[in-house]
């Protein structure tokens, strides 16, 4: 069980484009050995959540507000030379695409070692072996020789795998994985996510996983953060959140997916009416526009999130009156 | 790693169809000219009957049928024998020999030159991409991009020799210096500034202008981001992962442009007095001397092959994809 130590706490984070705010103040932390799973549909900022940490966003996008805390140190405001000392040895960072985040022109080998010679004074030698380890590690055969491979010789699972090889290469604490398994085959996604969730448990390193697998996220995660609009609408441990959602549009994402082993699930398949833009101008909570039970009061001001249960969050002003009408609705005899 | 000696045999070879569509070619349109050697020396002696030009045109075999005087001409190249220069009274092959090195350094210093100003003017203004360095950098590198070769050359003449005296305004090296070792070469080397400098201009400009876009395409990729979250310096960055990419794009135009800047090195070898091949073509033009033109026209399709050959093997160094 994870230890309550937080290795990363985003505190009121804001991040933005000129002119518009995309994730409209975070807050989030992630314990010593915990994975946490921020879900959410796309557009909703939870890409640029994960890309903020380590202040690798897109051009144009930079941080308005808030704290992003690592070992004491704000990682929004940190000098660059001091932020560079983190990134790839604190935090580790994957990307969704294999087939275009290794770079094409290097053998693969080079570019793990890069990772272990930016951090760590050692011996070529020393970090050709740790490089083969490594690639040994992540289930690569013949580490030896696929180390002077490049990138156009691997398939796209055999190179999520380097890529992870290349994030724990200084075992970092967290590792921010933006949709890791998105680009890949079915069969792989699952091999990729078992091997992250070995690697996590061996090297006791924590985890954020940005996706919109809820598959994924029942079987792997601990903690659950879902995401609206740039706000998180709801947080809870993945047991009680996949039997019973507070929040309205937890219990949407929950009716759109077609896996029928968690408790919460009316049978039918159904979706969620209207997209993320539906929120644009909303004043009030983000989701009203979209929701099957918005109310005039939800018009107001954005809800605060607050507890449901200790570790339980919800942002959803009418989460007593809809808990009530639908255990009303279950106990209505057939 | 194959031994590109054999890559250039092999390829060469291959070429032996293309080089004889050259030769024909060239051949027949050299023939369409108005006029040949003999009333280029009887226009210059003023005064020779024609008796004297019809004997004349008899030694030189021009009186022979078009596809005869081809027949003769192909066969004697095939044994390396490219005929005699009816304007300097030689072999072709010595005339051209004695005027190509000259033509080879201006070629590979203005191309060296063009390389290293244009990829290192391109990376900056990629580094300021919008801002006012790279805007004063893309109007000047227009500039050089629009000006024709012949008036980049002489308006630095104008500004680097005649007003400032810094460099000589022509030649290839000091007439009547007789100098040795180290001297001399500084000697070659200063006057070997200016027409590389007037070559390159425009080579420069478009070479800068395509690493600026590639350098720009290139740090837009995933794996500049994947570098930068690995904790690497961002100078290492621009360089081992930005560079090294944008650099491909730039090497296979710049292999394409050999063959332009032997076209360049004509002009102005003519505007700078150069002694090298440039020249030889322009005094061979107004002779002509129509065997010494065949000679400089194969060998340059000739260069432009090999070279081509050469830079497909350095961009398959710079890229493992399409290595087989």
């Amino acid at each position: 069980m994870a230890k309550k130590v937080p290795v990363l706490e985003l505190l009121n984070l804001r991040v933005g484009f000129p002119g518009a705010e995309i994730v409209k103040g975070i807050n989030l932390e992630i314990h010593e050995g915990e994975k946490v799973a921020l879900v959410g549909e796309s557009g909703c900022g939870k890409s640029l959540t994960a890309f903020s940490i380590l202040r690798l966003l897109p051009n144009g996008a930079a941080i308005n507000g808030g704290q992003v805390i690592y070992d004491g140190l704000d990682l929004a405001t940190l000098p660059a030379w001091q932020l560079r000392r983190i990134r790839g040895k604190g935090i580790a960072l994957i990307l969704q695409e294999p087939m275009t985040s290794l770079n094409p022109v290097l053998p693969i080998g080079l570019q793990i070692a890069e990772n272990i010679r930016a951090h760590e004074t050692m011996s070529r030698k020393a970090v050709n072996e740790r490089v083969i380890e490594l690639l040994d590690l992540v289930g690569i055969a013949n580490p030896r020789e696929r180390a002077r491979m490049y990138p156009h010789n691997f398939s796209g699972g055999m190179r999520q795998r380097v890529m992870i090889a290349m994030a724990i290469a200084c075992n970092p604490r967290l590792l921010i994985a933006d949709e890791p398994t998105t680009a890949l085959d079915v069969t792989i996604q699952a091999q990729v996510m078992d091997l992250l969730e070995d690697l996590c448990s061996k090297l006791n390193m924590a985890m954020l996983l940005i996706t919109h697998d809820l598959g994924a996220v029942a079987q792997w995660a601990d903690r659950v953060a879902v995401m609206y609009a740039g706000r998180i609408a709801e947080m809870a441990p993945i047991r009680p959140f996949f039997t019973g959602p507070r929040h309205p549009y937890s219990q949407g994402l929950l009716n759109s997916s077609v896996e029928d082993d968690w408790h919460y699930t009316d049978t039918r398949l159904t979706e969620i009416k209207g997209t993320v833009a539906s929120s644009a101008g909303e004043k009030g909570c983000a989701f009203a526009p979209r929701c099957p039970f918005a109310a005039a009061e939800c018009r107001g001001a954005p809800p605060p999130l607050e507890e449901v249960r200790k570790g339980w969050l919800a942002a959803c002003y009418r989460r007593e009156a809809i808990q009530a009408l639908q255990e009303g609705a279950a106990h209505v005899p057939a | 790693m194959r031994a590109i000696g054999k890559v250039i045999l092999r390829t060469l070879l291959q070429a032996i169809p293309t080089m004889l569509g050259i030769v024909l070619i060239s051949f027949i349109l050299l023939h369409l000219m108005p006029g040949d050697a003999v009333d280029a020396i009887a226009g210059m002696s003023g005064s020779a009957s024609q008796e004297t030009m019809h004997a004349m045109r008899e030694a030189y075999g021009l009186n022979d049928n078009i596809v005869v005087q081809f027949w003769n001409y192909i066969t004697g190249v095939f044994s390396l024998n490219f005929g005699q220069s009816i304007n300097y009274s030689a072999p072709v092959l010595d005339v051209i020999m004695e005027r190509l090195p000259a033509t080879l350094i201006l070629m590979l210093s203005a191309f060296v030159l063009a390389l290293m100003t244009g990829i290192l003017v391109g990376w900056g203004m990629a580094v300021f991409a919008g801002k006012w360095p790279d805007r004063l950098l893309t109007s000047g590198s227009l500039l050089f991009y629009s000006a024709p070769n012949f008036w980049v050359g002489l308006m630095i003449i104008v500004v680097f020799s005649a007003k400032l005296r810094w460099f000589p305004s022509g030649g290839a090296e000091s007439i009547g210096a007789s100098l040795e070792g180290w001297a001399w070469f500084l000697d070659r080397l200063h006057h070997l500034v200016l027409p590389s400098v007037a070559l390159a201009a425009f080579f420069m400009a478009i070479y800068a202008r395509l690493t600026r876009a590639a350098m720009l395409e290139v740090l837009r990729q995933d794996y500049i981001r994947t570098a930068a979250a690995k904790g690497i310096h961002p100078v290492v960055i621009q360089f081992r992962h930005g560079l090294r990419n944008a650099l491909i794009p730039v090497t296979t135009v710049a292999g394409l442009h050999l063959g332009n800047l032997l076209g360049g090195a004509v002009v102005v070898e003519t505007v700078f007095n150069w002694p090298g091949l440039g020249r030889l073509t322009m005094s061979a033009l107004a002779a002509r001397d129509n065997q010494v033109l065949l000679g400089i026209l194969l060998l340059s399709s000739v260069a432009v092959i090999v070279t081509n050959v050469v830079i497909d093997w350095l961009i398959t160094l710079l890229d493992p994809r399409i290595r087989a």
